[in-house]
């Protein structure tokens, strides 16, 4: 029998490793446009222990190692680029802690959103965390690692900005823990330590398996409500921003511009998201956004949508299941997108490039986007769907992706969660010494170079 | 056809010999003493600018407030559009307009095979709605080929109907149909008044809901089990351009056994939803708006509400059932009298 099969087998039990073809299909692809490519074993650990053996086996055996979560980045971080054994992460989906007062939770790194989502909903109805739109099944930890936004974005930042602790297993085995819980049983903060959780977040599973998460709890209020703010001109979207952001009273602030339905066409919707425990908190508070719009609204230049109390309950919904519903324009089952990162001011030249690349291809398109912290970025997302029975959607939609990384770079802006082509152009325009500062992280924490190569790899 | 070619039907002297003004005088929104009316009466005639033209919330009622048979309303969105004067923003208007914009990728819509027939306009929702004895045997037409386009008097784009008026009515007329019933209100009223004040000819009979409702209720009489319930009634905008046909509601709720409360906002005093006004970004009035019809409704101790109209429903029944009043369409009344909606 195949020695390492038998090792693998030894260390999560045989029912939790797997070489079979059907079964390495599954994680040979992700449902974006990125090429298949074959693990050679899949393997479920329970706990960091087991990990650790896995790493440890890996490096004795000079095998690569790709941790996975629900594989849903759509860019293909997953898929083992080069062989090798994905782990599989879900297995380990307790909820180790929730610390009320202190709001936090200690989780393993394979619990879902949905998990968390229902954990909390039964037993801190009044806390939350920020939550993407991906699908429920998606990992929390997944989505830390490259960077998530979720719906508390806006007030705090990127998702990855609110971990409180960590605890790694390292590329040569060892088992790290970072922040308060590297001295202290409390997972309540990552300062104001040296702070090592940079190593980790960003790198695609490059620099270490991360097998536990302590992660920062927000006030869930008991209303929750949007408004849509609509603009023609591309223009005044950084300033509606501005203005909303300075009231400090709205949770999300999206953007939505698309072709379809026709309805939409030529305008840009800004979803703005408002919280309150009571009806006249809401109030309040919309009362504060309202006139923060007001002289644009006199000048007529934009004004809130009338929305429906069904367009309300979608919009609404937590995550927004309508978002994959209307990607999928072409009926086949397939969306790609590119998040670009930019400043605010940039949306205009995004729009634009979109329109053009998403001409330039002969392929529809949606731009979706949410801004982070308070204005002080968006993510922009270039969005194509494309039909999986037809392959020329297919060819179109992955040429359209491209060209919008391209954009992204130009504009000034940083592609999020770039697939591994991508990462190259990145590495290719980025300033060389910060590029060499990656390599050598990297060959320091990875000698044998066994984490998810391909990834963030510099050939130099 | 051309839109230009439908001229409003205004009588200039009625106006310049009018005792009251009542148009204005009685409008809920702008606060005009008769003098003012005078006023800016005359400058309307005259195609001046007024400030009527830009704070109008465009409500309807001054048509109906005109018992001299003018149409001060249809006046006012002439002149809005002839100046460019938008009662909503740009891009506000823009959804609106694209909202209606004829695709070819549209599909006509036509459930049944003969008559009567309802007309469903833009509402696929209530499809489903549309069944039971109170519906019985009745075809349904649904979708953009039969949108009215009235909803363009609120934007200041008028002519948008006209343009688009005479192909409706040649869809709904391809079907050979003699009467149609319009399920909304503003279907109906631009069947009617507003093609009749642009001499717009209409080859079929609009049957207004009420009408239909009222006849098949007299015919299922025996069938209606008495609600004994109050309501307060929603007038909707488009009521204000045919009221000729409210004398069937006051009928209907006999028969469904209901009192119609006494209130202050009712009748040709009625209040807007809200709807429009905030859709024209009047947010502080559209909030005072909503709060006294709602606060009317309670006090009068109403325990529905009642909407003739599916977007005025939009708009304020969420408001309404936080004040624990029930919002219900008004077939839906009927159904629950017939016992056929839970209750
Ligand atoms: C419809 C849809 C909507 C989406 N909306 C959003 C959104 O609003 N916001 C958002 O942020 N994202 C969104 N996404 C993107 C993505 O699905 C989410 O970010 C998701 O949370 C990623 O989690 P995952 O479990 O799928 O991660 P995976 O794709 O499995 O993993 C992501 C990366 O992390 C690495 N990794 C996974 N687990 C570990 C670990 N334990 N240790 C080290 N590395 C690890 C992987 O190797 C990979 O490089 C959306 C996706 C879809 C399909
Ligand atoms: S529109 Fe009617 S109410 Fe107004 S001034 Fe003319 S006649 Fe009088
Ligand atoms: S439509 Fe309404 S708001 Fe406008 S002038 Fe007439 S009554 Fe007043
Ligand atoms: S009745 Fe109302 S909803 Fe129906 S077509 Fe006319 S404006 Fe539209």
């Amino acid at each position: 029998m195949d020695k390492i099969y038998k090792a693998l087998a030894e260390i999560v039990g045989e029912e939790f490793v797997s070489n079979r073809k059907e079964e390495l299909y599954i994680y040979s692809r992700d449902s974006g446009l990125s090429e298949p490519r074959f693990p050679d074993y899949v393997v479920m650990p329970r706990t960091v222990e087991e990990v650790q053996k896995i790493i440890q086996l890996a490096n004795k055996e000079k095998i690569h190692v790709v941790p996975a979560g629900a594989s849903l980045s759509l860019s293909g971080l997953t898929i083992p680029q080069k062989g090798g054994i994905v782990i599989d992460m879900r297995r380990m989906d307790r909820i180790l802690e929730l610390n009320r007062k202190g709001r936090y939770v200690v989780l393993e790194a394979g619990v879902t959103q949905g998990k968390l989502q229902a954990f909390l909903e039964e037993n801190a109805p009044d806390l939350c965390h920020s939550l993407p739109e991906a699908p429920p099944s998606a990992t929390v930890v997944g989505n830390l690692v490259i960077h998530g936004q979720g719906n508390l974005t806006q007030a705090y930042g990127f998702n990855s900005s609110m971990i409180s602790g960590l605890e790694v297993v390292l590329p040569n085995g060892e088992i790290c823990r970072i922040g308060s819980c590297s001295l202290s049983p409390y997972w309540f903060s990552i300062e104001p330590l040296p702070y090592l959780a940079g190593l980790f977040l960003g790198w695609f599973g490059t620099t270490g398996v991360i097998t536990k998460v302590g992660l920062r709890l927000y006030p869930k209020k008991k209303l929750r409500d949007v408004e849509l703010f609509v603009l023609e001109d591309p223009k005044l979207v950084s300033e509606v921003i501005y203005r909303v952001t300075h009231t400090e009273m709205a949770e999300d602030i999206t953007t939505v511009a698309q072709p379809y339905p026709l309805m939409f066409q030529g305008t840009i919707m800004i979803g703005i998201y408002l919280t309150g425990d009571t009806e006249e908190e809401l109030e309040f508070k919309r009362r504060l956004i309202w006139s923060s719009l007001s002289d644009l609204i006199k000048a007529k230049e934009g004004g809130f949508m009338a929305l429906t109390p069904d367009m309300k309950v979608g919009l609404l919904e937590k995550p927004m299941s309508s978002l994959t519903r209307s990607a999928d324009i072409l009926k086949g089952g397939g969306f790609v997108y590119c998040g670009a990162i930019i400043p605010i001011e940039k949306f205009p030249e995004a729009l634009k490039k979109l329109f053009e690349i998403a001409e330039r291809n002969g392929v529809t398109f949606a731009h979706t986007g949410r801004v982070i912290g308070r204005g002080h970025c968006m993510m922009f997302a270039f969005a194509y769907p494309f039909n999986r029975a037809d392959l020329e959607s297919m060819e179109k939609a992955k040429r359209a992706l491209f060209d919008s990384y391209v954009a992204t770079l130009e504009i000034g802006g940083v592609p999020w969660k770039p697939g591994a082509e991508e990462q190259k152009l990145i590495l290719e325009r980025m300033d060389k010494n910060s590029v060499e500062l990656i390599k050598r992280i990297r060959e320091l924490l990875d000698p044998n170079k066994i984490m998810n190569p391909g990834n963030w790899e510099v050939e130099l | 056809m051309q839109s230009q070619n439908f001229v409003l039907k205004f009588q200039k002297e009625l106006c310049e010999t009018c005792p009251t003004y009542d148009c204005l005088t009685r409008c809920q929104y702008l606060n005009i003493d008769t003098k003012t009316a005078e006023r800016e009466i005359r400058k309307l005639l005259n195609g001046e600018d007024s400030f009527v033209l830009h704070e109008c919330v465009t409500c309807y009622a001054c048509e109906e407030y005109c018992k001299r048979g003018n149409h001060p309303f249809y006046l006012i969105t002439d002149l809005q559009e002839k100046k460019g004067i938008l009662p909503a923003p740009k891009p506000i208007v823009k959804q609106w307009v694209n909202l209606g914009i004829p695709d070819k990728k549209d599909i006509p819509h036509f459930y049944g095979a003969e008559e009567p027939v309802i007309s469903l306009c833009l509402f696929p929702d209530f499809v489903n709605s549309i069944r039971g004895k109170l519906f019985q045997g009745v075809s349904i037409v649904l979708g953009r080929h039969f949108f009215c386009n009235l909803v363009y008097l609120h934007f200041g784009k008028p002519s948008l109907i006209r343009e688009r008026l005479p192909k409706i009515i040649e869809n709904i007329a391809s079907h050979g149909f003699k009467e149609v019933v319009f399920f909304h209100d503003e279907c109906y009223s631009t069947f009617t008044s507003y093609a009749d004040a642009y001499e717009i000819k209409v080859p079929f009979r609009p049957v207004h809901l009420f009408e239909y409702l009222y006849n098949r209720l007299k015919e299922l009489k025996d069938e209606i089990k008495p609600l004994n319930v109050r309501i307060a009634y929603q007038r909707n905008c488009s009521t204000r351009l045919t009221p000729q046909k409210e004398h069937y509601l006051d009928k209907i709720f006999e028969l469904l056994g209901v009192e119609r409360v006494e209130r202050k906002y009712d009748r040709e005093n009625a209040l807007c939803c809200g709807g429009i006004i905030r859709g024209l970004q009047k947010l502080d009035l559209f909030v005072e708006v909503q709060k006294k019809n709602v606060e009317d409704m309670k006090n009068a101790k109403a325990e529905y509400c009642v909407f003739n109209c599916p977007a005025c429903y939009s708009s304020l029944a969420e408001r309404v059932r936080k004040e624990g009043i029930k919002p219900i369409m008004l077939h839906q009344l009927c159904k629950l009298a017939l016992r056929e909606e839970p209750r």
